[in-house]
């Protein structure tokens, strides 16, 4: 079952770097990871990769295989043609620090810029009541392991370093949506949304939904009906109608606006 | 200093001897790992007003605990009104085979419950019962359904909820960080040592604590279902430091781990399959766990088919299904049908659930298994059985430490999470780990931040120990024509897995001994290639110094201990000896010359009275 596989690996830092061409032993069932692994191992020690779990799990090992975003565990040999030279290159919209490892950083600031849960106090017995059809919704976008993918791939961020400042990215839009969805939450952060997280710059090409490996839909679930809360509180003519005579919208009543 | 040793991207000073090379920080209580434990031990100690660091081998919320996939086990009593955190401290007793540190089996039973709450509070997202309350679901070796989850994503759910806390609450992060010494002034800790994996650049934190969540030593293993990470460093650090590590020869077997595709063998697969009905055939189509129950386990255990299926539904006239005793049973039991040629056709067992649930149940409830099987052996396990087989999964034994604080021996030096010892003892009941994460994490961040307040004066870094370290890390750069540390850690995987695996015998064990001697030799002469930067080469070769002395412990007391007992079976001594070995604890520490380990017998602590009337 076993062939040689051909590889070109991008070797370099951020002074520069090319692709190294390697001939490597795979065999059946095996994944892109276990190549690199078998790489370093045999031919390259300080070959450069972030990894942790190779289940899928932890969201670490993104890249891009043959210029399409993935992580590198969940990438089997068999979806390609054992003749074909796969090549692996970092995520393009980070900073390489070495070979295949970027500087994510980026994600990491604007996590710290993010809204946090604020729920009310607890029921009476000391515990908390939510139906389970009420947090799936959230549950949804729990489910992402924080690969960046999304963020590598939006290309608002992409090509485009000046947006960086400021907009959050798809990852991030989602913990927004989430804690508007979350059924005990207590604040209003859609202003925040559009101000501080660049709401509006996605024009929801829905290239984040495409890569997401966690298969989340993120535009048509968190991004969407994120753009509709926002654009209901600040432009539907008949809200704005309903504030000036005195009339509410009880949407997002028990929740105050931060 | 000169221009030219400074990296051209990081500014960073690459030469670790000249005074530029070494970044230096301060604080009161410094957390090593940043997965359940660590994080959960750095929000209590910030919320009790420490000035806290994180140091964490990779990005933040990576960590292993993201891989859980069941559940926390906490008597929340909202699906079993009857369940009480005195059930759930006997069920823990009783699947650690009575060796647990009854002290942290009954805080962790009790505090459990109002942690998981605690989660809620900070926006987890748990699955719901009908009456809108956190759902609980089976798992083996718990009475009642017990187990708080999402899905079988509750890991995933924990982390990013702590992480988020964190983040929250500003308490500082090192991630990509290694630690590599705990530094001590007079017998007290003083800080701790490192390099940052990105840059190279080593790190020294001047704190009078330091608290070891580093977790497990599963990558000693060949098979297994732990990441790189599980190189057993904070019991490394806790030896070389002057801790004491118990409990070290029971290291849990997981039952279910992948079998096949080759490249991901030992990945594991959720006890919650058997909790939510699943079972366990060989190749003639037995179901034959019922030929596998226990003594110990027999008067709670359904004896019949038709019994361990009514069990789901109905728990108060019925007995729980023997794919439901608790892991190492269960692990055993597959192991020897395998033995005797009963296996499935790639060395596995079969477990079934779509033959026992509409497929719409098990993508609600197992959505990660569904995938992973799906996506990476192109099963599909609503359709088809899976093949599965034992993986190293956990390490009971830990750092011996004080029930109520987690201090170990050192002062100011503490250990949570699976690197802590005596919470499970000879074996971990599923779901019990991350309800351990919460409860100690809290208390060992609450005691190290009231030490750290308490003392009138900063223990001291003493810059020679400084420099050793350096001095330490570096060597594998200084070595030549040496050998590749890639080798030496794949043959002591081997190694490990042959000698030291799920059933052991006296001959393997000592002949383990003789070979992991030759791999310290070897590890001597370890040469990585290239530079500092992100060099894995290099992070290995530290790593591996780390897993050959956790290694040696390991079969140096399974060697010792000539029982069987949990997650030690022993070929030659199959029987378990409640007379010699049941009153006792193997306690491994440093020996003199600083190279190797040794061995001393302690007695266990002894159960108040009042607790012992639940297992009359």
């Amino acid at each position: 079952m076993g062939y040689t596989l051909k590889m070109r690996i991008w070797r370099g830092d951020q002074s520069g770097g090319d692709l190294g061409d390697y001939e490597v032993e795979v065999s059946e069932g095996e994944v892109v990871l276990d190549a690199l692994h078998r790489v370093q191992a045999t031919q390259a020690g300080d070959l450069a990769i972030r990894w942790n779990c190779k289940a899928g799990k932890c969201g670490s090992c993104s890249a891009e295989i043959n210029g399409r975003p993935k992580l590198l565990c969940m990438t089997r040999l068999s979806d390609f043609d054992p003749a074909e030279t796969i090549t692996v290159t970092p995520m393009r919209t980070f900073p390489v620090i070495r070979d295949l490892v970027t500087d994510v950083s980026y994600n990491y600031e604007k996590a710290k810029e993010l809204p946090y849960a604020e729920l009310g106090p607890r029921d009476a017995d000391g515990k908390r009541r939510m139906a389970q059809i009420d947090v799936e919704r959230g549950q949804e976008f729990r489910k992402c392991i924080e690969c960046f993918l999304c963020q590598n791939t939006c290309h608002v961020v992409r090509d485009h370093e000046d947006n960086k400042p400021a907009f959050a990215g798809p990852r991030f839009f989602l913990r927004y949506a989430e804690l508007d969805m979350h059924p005990l939450d207590t604040h209003d952060r859609r202003a925040l949304a559009q101000g501080a997280a660049g709401l509006g710059m996605c024009n929801i090409t829905k290239c984040c939904t495409e890569v997401c490996p966690e298969g989340i839909k993120i535009t048509d679930n968190a991004i969407i009906p994120m753009k509709e809360r926002v654009v209901d509180r600040k432009y539907d003519p008949l809200v704005w109608l309903g504030n000036k005579i005195g009339i509410r919208n009880k949407d997002n009543d028990g929740r105050t606006e931060v | 200093m000169t221009e030219s040793t400074r990296h051209p991207m990081t500014g960073n000073e690459m030469s670790g001897t000249s005074e530029g090379g070494m970044e230096r920080h301060q604080y009161d209580v410094v957390v090593v790992g940043a997965g359940g434990a660590g994080l959960r031990a750095a929000i209590a100690a910030h919320e009790a007003g420490a000035r806290t660091a994180v140091v964490c081998k990779s990005l933040l919320g990576k960590a292993h605990t993201v891989m859980a996939e069941g559940g926390i086990a906490a008597a929340m009593g909202n699906r079993w009104p009857e369940d009480n955190w005195e059930v759930h401290f006997r069920d823990t007793m009783r699947g650690g085979k009575m060796l647990n540190n009854w002290r942290m089996a009954q805080l962790h039973a009790q505090e459990a419950p109002e942690r998981v709450q605690e989660l809620e509070d900070w926006g987890a997202l748990f699955d719901r019962t009908e009456d809108g309350l956190i759902s609980q679901r089976d798992f083996g070796g718990h009475k009642y359904a017990r187990l708080a989850h999402v899905g079988d994503r509750t890991g995933l759910e924990m982390i990013r909820t702590l992480q988020q806390r964190t983040v929250q609450l500003g308490i500082d992060v090192f991630m990509e960080c290694t630690i590599t010494e705990v530094l001590k002034d007079d017998g007290r800790v003083s800080g701790a040592f490192g390099y940052w994996r990105e840059s190279g650049r080593f790190i020294t934190f001047e704190a009078p604590t330091v608290i070891l969540a580093t977790g497990g030593i599963g990558k000693s293993f060949k098979v297994t279902s732990n990441s790189w990470e599980y190189t057993g460093d904070g019991h490394a650090l806790a030896l070389r430091a002057g801790a004491a590590l118990i409990n070290m020869e029971f290291v849990q077997f997981h039952p279910t781990g992948m079998v096949w595709p080759p490249s991901v063998k030992g990945l594991l697969v959720t006890e919650s399959v058997r909790g939510d009905g699943g079972i366990l055939r060989n190749s003639e189509g037995k179901r034959f766990m019922f030929d596998y129950i226990p003594e110990f386990f027999r008067s709670e255990t359904a004896d019949t088919e038709e019994e361990a299926d009514r069990w789901y539904e109905d728990k108060k006239n019925n007995r729980r299904p023997p794919e439901l005793l608790p892991r190492d049973e269960v692990a055993r039991a597959i192991n020897s049908e395998i033995k005797a040629g009963r296996g499935s056709p790639h060395g596995g067992i079969f477990l079934d659930i779509a033959s026992r649930r509409s497929p719409e149940f098990i993508r609600k409830r197992l959505p990660s298994m569904y995938h992973q099987f799906k996506e990476l052996a192109d099963v599909d396990i609503t359709a088809e059985p899976m093949e599965i087989g034992p993986t190293c999964h956990y390490v009971m034994g830990g750092v011996e430490v004080d029930a109520d604080t987690q201090e170990s021996a050192v002062t100011g030096l503490y250990a949570v999470g699976e690197c802590s010892g005596g919470m499970h003892g000879s074996n971990r009941l599923g779901g019990n780990s991350l309800g351990d994460l919460l409860v100690f994490g809290k208390r060992a961040g609450e005691a190290a931040a009231a030490y750290a307040a308490g003392l009138p004066a900063r223990p001291a870094v003493d810059e020679d120990d400084v420099k050793a370290a350096s001095a330490s890390a570096l060597a594998p750069f200084e070595v030549e024509g040496g050998e590749n540390p890639y080798s030496i850690q794949q043959d002591l995987q081997q190694s490990m897995n042959d000698l030291v695996g799920i059933i052991r015998t006296a001959a393997e064990l000592e002949s383990s001994l003789v070979e992991i001697e030759a791999f310290k030799e070897r590890a001597k002469g370890m040469v990585v290639e290239g530079h500092r930067q992100y060099n894995p080469g290099w992070h290995l070769s530290i790593d591996l110094r780390n897993m050959l002395i956790v290694s040696e412990a390991i079969a140096k007391a399974a060697l010792a201990r000539e029982e069987s007992r949990g997650g030690h079976t022993r070929d030659d001594f199959p029987q378990t000896d409640n007379e010699v070995w049941g009153k006792k604890n193997l306690v491994v520490t440093l020996d003199a010359a600083g190279t190797g380990v040794e061995l001393s017998e302690k007695p266990l602590p002894v159960m108040p009275d009042e607790l012992k009337k639940y297992f009359d």
